[in-house]
């Protein structure tokens, strides 16, 4: 916006945005702090809030006692396959979709995004014993699916509204000089479609990885990801309030990252393209 | 245009997608409508035979359904009046020019990264414990006696917890709205000397409605969904037994299949109803 501002006004607007951002974010910061604090520290009164011995001990002690590397393990292999799986069969669907697009496209497009409303305790049953009927109970396989499924209209819709965007002419002057349709995917439309791909990729990582429903009710000790790693720690004999931070910071990291970098795309994605 | 050859490999590359989610959707969806009308208690005795309605008349005269429709009414409402409301504040100050403003964003954008156990847990422990939480000491500070705040304010607190957790995904949308805002329309009325509410009130609110709709929609959608905030805090104790976790409950605790599966139905006619306000929004805006 071309308003002129006076520099005091920037200064008011300054102040007040970081101590409202910094409140909103208070939450994390002290949850970090906390995980190097020790424990008597982190329980002590009135609160330390920097000048405690910082500590690595209760990353150490997290690991060693819950193996929080098999979780992280999990939590990786989870949303990353099932969102590899998901382009898999989305990536040819939305382009058929934005390209070729027939009088029932929009219907399809709506009952996809339909899918997804499908309060998932309403169906819990049903999946709990068809996982264990199929023996995919506690396994990584078997959430790989459901993640899959359950996020798999987002990434038709997200792709759809990216590939919507890249021009048909380009398209129809290459099938003209009798490309084929092979040639054509691979020398113009893949490198096209490359920076809608990796956000969708991005975004629907963090929405599996925080996924907490069935995460939490179709696995046990096995295929736990961190989001069953962290709810273990809400029973009292575990609670300690510096290891409950290290842990959560650790479940919480590698996310937090990704995500600040798809923050533009998160908009887009989550509103299945009505806000831009 | 198309082809006749495109367009049948169209529908192939469709063809998996579709597939899927409609396996997805009926499968299910067959299944809970068939155990809805039966009497089926996996632990004791198994399938008991048909029952008719008998399911659905009894999860709705239960003693609890009714409050876990309120309860579920509380938590969504006093979301969504919380993050619309904060969030257009929040949107206005952020897009106002100011230093740092990358990183303003980012932290108000953080909590909604968080996983749900995380930040119940985060907050039922370090801030809203009676004895070691921050609140308490704060209000102690103050002179005044804690607050048991997962039994004595335990909607209060889900709905703080949820609230934080959805405020940034508000916030974000909105900003990106008020970003499209036409700046000379604004600047003209700023010069026309309309004062700073009018102009809120008049230009800015009129802009955003179309983008607190979706926020507002899409959210409903989530937060009638809550699950692990409930999960991890409370139980569903002190009153925030939710529909969803009603359902839960008489699923997986009481193995009460055929009861758990009527709630379920119950459910998903309440998240149709709403899904459809939704779809006439998302298609109107595909229409342009």
């Amino acid at each position: 916006m071309a308003r002129s501002v006076t520099t005091r006004g920037k200064a008011i607007n300054t102040v007040l945005a970081w101590a409202v951002g910094l409140l909103i974010f208070f939450p994390i910061l002290w949850t970090i702090l906390t995980s190097f604090k020790t424990e008597g520290q982190a329980i002590a009164s009135p609160p330390i809030f920097l000048n405690f011995d910082w500590t690595l001990e209760n990353y150490a002690v997290v690991q060693e006692r819950s193996d929080y590397l098999k979780y992280l393990t999990n939590s990786i292999v989870i949303s990353v396959g099932s969102t590899f799986l998901g382009l898999l069969v989305a990536i040819p669907a939305a382009w058929s979709m934005a390209f070729v697009p027939s009088k029932r496209t929009k219907d399809i497009l709506m009952w996809m995004l339909s899918t997804k409303m499908l309060p998932a305790v309403g169906v819990l049953y049903p999946i709990y014993l068809l996982f264990i009927k199929l023996g995919l109970l506690d396994s990584r396989a078997g959430l790989v699916v459901v993640l899959m499924l359950i996020n798999l209209p987002i990434i038709v819709w997200m792709l759809y509204t990216y590939f919507k965007e890249i021009p048909g002419e380009i398209l129809e002057a290459c099938r003209m000089d009798g490309a084929s349709l092979k040639e054509e995917i691979i020398h113009i439309l893949t490198p096209m479609a490359v920076p809608g791909i990796a956000s969708t990729l991005l975004l629907n990582i963090i929405l599996a990885w925080n996924e907490a429903f069935w995460t939490l009710n179709l696995t046990a000790a096995k295929a736990a990801p961190l989001t069953a790693f962290i709810a273990s720690y809400s029973s009292p004999e575990g609670l300690f309030y510096a290891k409950l931070s290290a842990a959560s910071t650790m479940a919480i990291a590698p996310i937090l990252i990704m995500g600040w970098f798809s923050q533009k795309q998160l908009v887009r994605g989550l509103t299945f393209g009505a806000v831009k | 245009m198309a082809t006749q050859h495109s367009r049948s490999a169209a529908r192939l590359m469709m063809a998996p997608a579709v597939i899927l989610l409609l396996g997805w959707m009926l499968v299910p969806l067959i299944m809970t409508l068939y155990f809805s009308f039966k009497n089926y208690l996996p632990l004791r005795g198994g399938d008991l035979g048909w029952v008719g309605f008998e399911n659905y008349v009894r999860f709705v005269t239960s003693s609890s359904f009714w409050p876990s429709v309120l309860t579920t009414m509380t938590i969504v409402c006093s979301v969504l009046v919380i993050t619309v409301v904060l969030g257009v504040l929040l949107a206005l100050l952020l897009d106002r020019p100011m230093w740092g403003q990358g990183i303003v964003r980012i932290l108000v954008i953080a909590p909604f990264f968080v996983m749900p156990t995380v930040s119940a847990l985060i907050w039922k422990n370090m801030f809203m414990d009676p004895i070691n939480g921050l609140f308490a000491h704060l209000w102690m500070f103050f002179g005044a006696e804690p607050i048991q705040w997962m039994s004595q304010a335990s909607m209060t607190s889900i709905v703080i917890i949820v609230s934080w957790q959805w405020l940034p995904f508000a916030t974000l949308i909105l900003l990106t709205a008020i970003q499209s805002l036409d700046g000379e329309q604004l600047e003209a009325s700023e010069m026309d000397g309309a004062p700073a509410l009018k102009r809120f009130w008049y230009i800015i609110l009129p802009h955003l409605s179309r983008a607190i709709t979706v926020v507002v929609l899409i959210q409903t959608i989530f937060l009638l969904a809550v699950f692990a905030e409930i999960f991890v805090t409370t139980g569903g104790a002190f009153g925030t037994k939710t529909l969803s976790y009603l359902i839960f409950q008489r699923v997986l605790e009481s193995q009460n299949v055929g009861l758990g599966s009527a709630g379920g139905v119950y459910a998903i006619i309440l998240a149709n109803i709403v899904a459809t306000f939704l779809m006439r929004i998302v298609g109107k805006n595909l229409d342009n």
